[in-house]
């Protein structure tokens, strides 16, 4: 009796061993609606790319995605993340696009031991003191890319700048991040409201004043609003215009010829010249139709990054100090050319001017037009006691 | 002092666009004593046609003229679909049923036509600028949207106050049912008023389709500041609304020129850059709160019921 349970036993063990691993649970948390909602559409494709292109695999493991919208709500999102972790038992997290929902879903993601990938949120709370081992951003930390600017704006020779932004955290962030590097006189700092339609009074006021330069964080429907008007009033011709998150893949549909030759920064553009973004562009625009943002290439890299940390751990992810040791490695081919982590699982990478301008085929996109900064982490690495 | 003149000429034109967008709100309100709070997604309505008129005819006269014909439509769809069946119910049930279609629209603009922003170029007549005395420049557009505004008050007016249809529509407004008793078919007058609303919304939403980011949500920001210029206008008056639109629109401009300026006087730079920034946005409801102080009614007076109806709206 014994002996045939055991021939039993022996006849199933290598069918036991064969058996695949269950398939990973990755759960994209992103607004999808809303007036946001057009950043999160980029960085979910992005990442579903990257997932299409493998196979609907990760590291060779099959990959269940569950997709949520966090409605760029805070209390929505965190019950939204709390159900990926809790219930759908999610692996890893691919989210959020806003810095808000960030510091909401950070706790509870984290904290529960789930890794937390940020495809565009890379607020400075979690870059210095506040920093986990669970987290790693594919994008920047925010400060960053308005520091670009500064830095621009002082190598240009530009004396006199007019600095606009929306009346809250994150504009006056982006004002603080371009003055950092700026030496030159500040004319004036325009703070408008969130839901401001009309620019035509900062626009007088810019007319009058005659800046050497203007700087604008403008971000969604308000860039769209900005720069149709300032290129409207005539003013886009006589002053170089500098700008964050107002000229890009997400608002130049609607703005069109309007943002023509207007400045922005990002580590990244569609034309940028490697193989690896050759073939991310071109797949992404074959798929969905439309020209990739940041946030798409963003979201992307983070579909990479967990691939090449599977490809490590052989598909394991309960070790989870060896899986973040393989996150840490990101060796992967990010369509931005060279890119590492920091001890605080931001990016350490270079920064570019870019250029708004319009494609042979009559689509417009973002050009690189000079490197700014070359290897460049964030400034509050050195405050995070991760080693 | 050019500046000053430039900035009062872009207060003037901020207004004529509120007042645009304000005029068929409170008309419907005058008249029908209900809160159309679909009006926002109307004048969203006429954007999208606008964008898409142009694309399709490659004129943006053609967009204007479709926004204007199919959003009047869709308001004659609301009073049969919404105004009619409710009328006599209370002033919330009218509120909620156009709250509803505001998701619906709103929801539905984003299925058909995505997230992202979309935009128009300026027709191409109008797309330069004009030279002002001290070197500033001014677009073209907005002096002619100021021209169209100022047209369609001088119109609205002339409709009302002097046609035989204005009349029926004035006693509409201060009794319905004598009006009916008098053999007048009220449901007609309502309708008409209904479509005139949604006429003016899709205009206003098309004018300013070249100017703005035409996306979804674009109808919320401008139906609270049409609110605004209603109450201050006093709920129901267009003579008032007018008045109240070029007050509020003046005084957000001069707020955003100037607050932060002012505050220097009185402030260190570095605390009037804080305060100016919220002051200028607080601006038109303190000159709200200043009008209902000094006139319960609003500028033109309204009525009890009417001023009930406002608070109403204002905190749906």
């Amino acid at each position: 009796m014994m002996r045939q349970w055991l021939a039993c036993l022996i006849l199933l063990a290598p069918a036991a061993v064969a058996q695949p691993a269950p398939p990973l649970t990755v759960g994209v948390l992103v607004t999808l609606s809303g007036p946001g909602a057009v950043l999160g559409q980029h960085a979910r494709d992005g990442f579903l790319l990257a997932l299409a292109q493998r196979g609907n695999k990760l590291g060779g493991r099959e990959v269940n995605v569950v997709v949520a919208d966090d409605e760029l709500k805070p209390d929505v999102a965190v019950a939204r993340a709390r159900r990926l972790v809790e219930q759908d038992h999610a692996d890893f997290v691919v989210g959020p696009i806003f810095s808000n929902i960030l510091a909401a879903i950070f706790k509870p993601v984290t904290g529960a031991n789930t890794i937390l990938i940020s495809p565009n949120a890379g607020a400075s709370t979690f870059a210095g003191k506040a920093c986990s081992p669970n987290f790693f951003v594919t994008s920047y930390e925010n400060n960053q890319v308005h520091e670009v600017m500064g830095a621009y704006a002082q190598e240009r020779g530009f004396k006199r700048a007019f600095l606009l932004a929306p009346n809250y955290q994150a504009g006056r962030d982006a004002i603080g991040g371009f003055k950092s590097k700026f030496g030159g006189e500040v004319l004036d700092e325009a703070f408008v409201p969130l839901t401001q339609i009309d620019f035509q009074a900062e626009l007088a006021r810019i007319a009058s004043l005659k800046p050497d330069v203007v700087f604008a964080f403008m971000p969604g429907g308000l860039g769209v609003n900005l720069v149709k008007q300032f290129r409207q009033s005539g003013l886009a011709d006589t002053i170089p215009f500098l700008s964050a998150f107002t000229v890009d893949e997400s608002t130049l549909p609607a703005q069109k010829e309007a943002a023509v030759g207007l400045y922005g920064s990002m580590t990244w553009a569609p034309n940028m010249d490697n193989p690896a973004n050759k073939a991310f562009v071109t797949a992404f625009e074959a798929a969905y139709k439309y020209v990739p943002g940041s946030y798409a290439m963003q979201g992307f890299d983070a579909g990479q990054l967990i691939d090449s940390a599977l490809k490590q751990t052989g598909g394991a992810v309960d070790d989870k100090d060896k899986l973040r040791a393989a996150l840490r490695r990101a060796d992967f081919a990010s369509p931005r050319g060279a890119f590492r982590f920091n001890t605080n699982g931001y990016p350490i990478q270079d920064f570019y001017l870019v250029q708004a301008a319009q494609r042979a085929d009559g689509l417009f996109e973002t050009q690189i037009r000079s490197r700014v900064f070359h290897d460049y982490a964030d400034n509050f690495a050195k405050e995070c006691p991760l080693q | 002092m050019t500046l000053l003149l430039v900035q009062l000429l872009n207060g003037l034109q901020l207004g004529v666009l509120l007042f645009l967008i304000a005029a068929g709100l409170t008309l419907v309100f005058g008249v029908l004593d209900v809160i159309n709070l679909a009006h926002g997604v109307q004048y969203m309505a006429g954007a999208y046609l606008a964008v898409l008129g142009a694309q399709w005819t490659g004129s943006f006269w053609w967009g204007l003229l479709l926004a204007a014909v199919v959003s009047g439509g869709i308001g004659l769809g609301l009073n049969a679909a919404v105004f009619r069946p409710l009328r006599g119910r209370d002033h919330l049930d009218p509120v909620l049923a156009t709250f509803g279609l505001t998701l619906l629209f709103e929801e539905g603009a984003r299925t058909l036509f995505g997230p992202a922003p979309l935009g128009m170029a300026l027709p191409p007549g109008l797309a330069g600028t004009v030279g002002l005395p001290g070197g500033l420049q001014y677009p073209v557009y907005r002096l002619a949207l100021l021209g169209a505004g100022l047209g369609v008050a001088a119109v609205l007016w002339a409709v009302i106050e002097r046609t035989r249809a204005g009349m029926l529509v004035r006693a509409a407004a201060s009794d319905a049912p004598v009006l009916g008793a008098l053999g007048v078919d009220v449901g007609r007058v309502f309708a008409g008023v209904l479509g005139a609303g949604g006429l003016l919304a899709g205009f206003a939403g098309a004018a300013a389709a070249p100017l703005i980011s035409v996306e979804p949500g674009m109808g919320g920001n401008v139906l609270i500041l049409a609110f605004v210029v209603v109450v201050v206008g006093g709920v129901g008056s267009v003579r008032g609304a007018f008045v109240a639109a070029l007050l509020v629109g003046l005084c957000d401009t001069l707020g955003r020129g100037y607050a932060t300026e002012l505050l220097r006087a009185v402030l260190s730079p570095s605390a009037a850059r804080m305060a100016g920034p919220a002051l200028a946005s607080m601006s038109i409801y303190v000159l709200m709160a200043g009008v209902l102080a000094w006139r319960p009614g609003g500028l033109a007076g309204g009525l009890a019921g009417g001023l009930a109806g406002g608070a109403a709206g204002g905190r749906a």
